[in-house]
């Protein structure tokens, strides 16, 4: 099997703000689809969430603030997954529930060091 | 208690004491002359109780008696004359014979300090379990081999080989050292889960035994969770999801030794204390920043001792199988997760997910997509269960699907 990185990407200025209860239902979408993956024994690292701003490096001297400075779309969040294929790890990736927001996942293989 | 009960009584209870109080003032290495001494002790037992009647304190005679039988030995030992005894002396008193601490404090240190050296990694696991019911919990190797459903020879030769490793390895009956004690803790605890689990969920029928298991897994855990050094929240957490389980203990067998599923259990039969002693336990575990696979396995048990379906019990135990699965992937996990769904979420939803599983050649996954289909799809429901039957392996096992596909009543 390879791994594949799932980049979680989304509109920052289209983040939906929900009641207390509407962010809690997201989080569960997010929380069931992961352990449906991890129920197929193809979870390898559930990833983290990032923070809204960051900064980029053009160089040594050229620093900007937030990575989507040219870009409204910006990286949220990444999990590893286990496949055989990358047509295997998209048919995954179909069920992610950023996708159902306008967000998007982009789906890479893993080349080891 | 007569003579006749009172030795394999005896036996259960003093022959781990006695090799693992030797073992501890001798070393490990001498585990098998320590085993030797006890058996001899009980040897000699039975032939004078029998003779002269019983003593008026049975333990303490076999105390003195495994003590005589150790100098003997000491005596006769080059290396151990030489090179153990005086360092035995220094330690403790100062006249020419070894002492051997009997008290409970150093019987209850012994048996800590051997449950590590026990469940050393590079011990197999399933030794380790054969070697903490030996040493441990004074099991006899008819009764080990029953349990693991094998036979003598087989025991003997694990047996065996997890001694010579104890040998070559120079593993030493020691507490860790604190900077380890989490690493050793977890391997010591999931030999304890697997003793425990050995006894509720193994097909046999020696229904005695097995809850006999269970209750030496309970008690070896409880001793970690007497000494401060060894008494973490995963251990408690241990402790929480053990005394949940065996609530369920008298509720899950009927009169005819047939298994009961847990919705056909009878809530009047779960054991309330054990479900108190459980939540005393899982607020003991509930500090400290790790969250274990016992912490949630204990939470979820916890659910299951309120019988009710609520919206909000399914998606709590839904949750903490997400969880657990996050944490470490297994079939069973994984097959639970896929019922919490259909409770939480929704029968389809289940469904769909079930068949993503890919564990077709497992028997409960077949009996699970049966019970998924029951309301929906009888047909469907019958072939899973007719599939189930056929990769089942215990004759329980069997007798369950078979009343499902009776319940179907298609």
């Amino acid at each position: 099997m390879k791994e594949f990185l799932f980049i979680y990407r989304r509109d920052v200025n289209n983040i939906p703000k929900g009641s207390p209860e509407e962010m809690q239902a997201e989080t569960k979408k997010w929380i069931d689809w992961i352990g449906g993956i991890a129920a197929q024994n193809k979870l390898v690292d559930r990833g983290n969430r990032l923070q809204h701003d960051g900064k980029v490096l053009k160089s040594t001297t050229m620093i900007t603030d937030g990575p989507y400075a040219e870009t409204k779309e910006s990286v949220g969040g990444y999990s590893i997954v286990k496949a055989d294929t990358i047509e295997e790890a998209c048919e995954m990736a179909k069920g992610c529930p950023g996708l159902a927001n306008g967000g998007s996942v982009e789906v890479r293989e893993i080349n080891p060091m | 208690m007569n003579e006749e009960k009172l030795i394999p009584h005896l036996f259960r209870t003093e022959y781990r004491k006695i090799v693992t109080v030797l073992c501890n003032t001798f070393g490990m290495q001498h585990i098998e002359t320590a085993e030797d001494i006890a058996s001899d002790t009980f040897l000699q037992a039975s032939e004078t109780w029998g003779i002269k009647g019983l003593p008026e304190n049975p333990a303490a005679w076999l105390y003195t008696v495994a003590k005589n039988k150790a100098k003997n030995y000491l005596k006769r030992d080059k290396i151990l004359s030489e090179k153990i005894i005086p360092q035995i002396k220094y330690n403790t008193s100062q006249t020419d014979e070894p002492e051997i601490d009997w008290s409970d404090e150093n019987i209850h240190d012994s048996q800590l300090k051997m449950m590590f050296a026990v469940c050393h990694p590079s011990i197999a696991r399933e030794a380790q379990v054969a070697l903490a019911l030996r040493i441990l919990c004074g099991f006899g190797i008819d009764e080990i081999a029953s349990a693991f459903l094998t036979n003598k020879e087989t025991i003997n030769k694990r047996l065996f080989r997890a001694k010579e490793k104890l040998r070559s390895e120079n593993i030493s009956a020691e507490l860790p050292l604190p900077n380890e004690i989490n690493n050793r803790l977890d391997a010591v605890s999931s030999t304890l889960y697997l003793l425990y689990n050995e006894g509720y969920y193994t097909s046999q029928n020696e229904h005695i035994l097995r809850r006999e298991l269970c209750s030496e897994a309970m008690r070896l855990t409880f001793l970690l969770t007497e000494n401060e050094r060894t008494n973490l929240p995963q251990v408690n957490a241990l402790l929480a999801l053990m005394s949940f389980h065996a609530s369920r203990f008298d509720a899950r067998i009927n009169e005819k030794g047939e298994l009961i599923l847990y919705d056909d259990q009878d809530e009047t039969l779960w054991d309330k204390e054990l479900i108190k002693q459980g939540e005393y336990f899982l607020r003991q575990a509930s500090q400290g920043n790790r969250l274990t696979r016992y912490h949630l396995e204990a939470a979820i048990a916890h659910w299951h001792t309120c019988k009710e379906d609520t919206k909000e019990k399914w998606e709590s135990i839904l949750q903490l199988y997400n969880e657990l699965l996050i944490l470490e992937y297994s079939p069973i996990v994984a097959l639970n997760r896929t019922y919490a769904l259909s409770k939480a979420n929704s029968i389809e939803e289940a469904i769909t997910e079930a068949e993503k599983l890919n564990l077709s050649q497992n028997h409960l996954y077949h009996a699970l997509l049966g019970e998924l289909y029951k309301h929906t799809n009888k047909d469907k429901a019958a072939l899973h269960f007719e599939s189930a039957l056929q990769l089942a392996k215990t004759a329980e096992d069997k007798q369950l699907i078979q009343r499902k596909i009776a319940a179907l009543g298609c």
